[in-house]
């Protein structure tokens, strides 16, 4: 790849790194405060439905790992197996975009539910 | 063990060769050098190894001693031989072995080329002497990384290099960012492309083996730090 572009990715990276030292803190902290008063599906569907803020919040979640999670394994893929060149940036892409879409799915989901 | 003798098992032949067993009066002050050649010259002139200054400066001497590797001229055995110990020699790792102590040093300068590793001054020479002040920040940062004498140690110390074979290495992108921090130099755009590209300062783990081992106390992990931010602030401002 261009070094300009490795360059960008490693910057893409660590920028998605900061977003996601927060939004992981939330993330768990909101499950432990969730499961406080027992768990199950109904409870937690009805504090998320119709909540925007909860929407924006695991959009941006779901958006920084699916930047961040296929450069750092392009990384391991190129040093631990080898495997360089357009096939690898490919299946990145292809990595980054079903991780959109399964992340967005699932926040959409309980959102709309 | 008597303890007037040495013992040593010394690498021979390539890749796949074996150890040979040597034994040689022990001696006051004696280098691991100085026991390699009187083995060469009163025991088996067939012995292959490296060295020319013997004072530290070539870089050429380096060996790996009982695992680890050090430069062989400025090692004395009683500094490292474990008491009633037998000595073991093997070549560098992370290069191709020529045969027995000597490996094949191509690869490792051909990356220090690559990594730009050299002065670039640019097409037309400039009107009159830069002045580089000693207190700079540039000047002082290139002086903490500039007494590198190319033995390879850090190279072969380096796990990055032994899994990417592209991987720059230690040495190269230490000598890299002294040229960075050279203010004379014509050539930072193409010199930070060829260390921000993939096998270059951002493989770096800093696991500081090459910082652990290297001879004349050189921190290579300090150095591509600093690649790594240069690179960075580059890709920001869109100037690589
Ligand atoms: S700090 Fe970087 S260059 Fe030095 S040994 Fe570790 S990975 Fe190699
Ligand atoms: S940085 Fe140190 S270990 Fe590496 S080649 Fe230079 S002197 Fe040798
Ligand atoms: S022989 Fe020159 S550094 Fe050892």
């Amino acid at each position: 790849m261009n070094p300009a572009w490795t360059a960008r990715l490693l910057l893409a990276q660590r920028a998605t790194a900061i977003v996601l030292a927060f939004a992981v803190a939330i993330h768990l902290a909101t499950i432990i405060y969730a499961v406080r008063l027992g768990l199950n599906a109904g409870e937690i569907l009805g504090r998320t439905r119709g909540n925007a803020l909860f929407l924006a919040f695991y959009s941006v979640f779901v958006i920084a790992a699916s930047i961040h999670a296929p450069i750092g394994l392009r990384n391991i893929f190129r040093e631990w197996a080898n495997w360089r060149g357009y096939s690898l940036e490919l299946a990145m892409i292809a990595l980054s975009l079903v991780l959109l879409a399964l992340g967005l799915r699932a926040a959409f989901a309980v959102y709309g539910a | 063990m008597q303890s007037d003798t040495l013992e040593l098992d010394i690498w021979r032949g390539d890749r796949d060769g074996q150890f040979q067993a040597f034994t040689l009066p022990l001696r006051e002050s004696q280098t691991i050098l100085d026991a390699v050649t009187e083995i060469q010259r009163t025991q088996d002139a067939s012995l292959a190894y490296r060295f020319a200054c013997r004072v530290g400066m070539c870089g050429s001497c380096a060996m790996i001693v009982d695992g680890i590797p050090r430069w062989t001229c400025r090692t004395r055995v009683v500094d490292v031989q474990r008491k009633g110990k037998r000595l073991k020699l093997e070549p560098l790792r992370n290069l191709p072995i020529v045969k027995d102590l000597a490996v094949e040093m191509r690869v490792f300068f051909d990356k220090w080329r690559d990594a730009k590793g050299y002065f670039e001054p640019g097409d037309t020479p400039p009107a009159d002497f830069a002045v580089v002040a000693p207190s700079s920040r540039e000047r002082r940062a290139a002086d903490v990384a500039i007494e590198c004498i190319n033995c390879g140690i850090c190279y072969s110390a380096c796990d990055v290099v032994s899994w990417d074979d592209e991987y720059l290495g230690p040495a190269a992108l230490n000598r890299s960012w002294t040229l960075v921090n050279d203010v004379r130099d014509q050539g930072q755009k193409s010199r930070l492309e060829a260390v921000a590209a993939d096998a270059g300062c951002h493989s770096c783990h800093s696991h500081m083996s090459c910082t652990e081992f290297c001879p004349k106390a050189l921190s290579p992990t300090q150095s591509i730090a600093g690649l790594k931010r240069e690179t960075m602030r580059a890709a920001l401002r869109g100037e690589v």
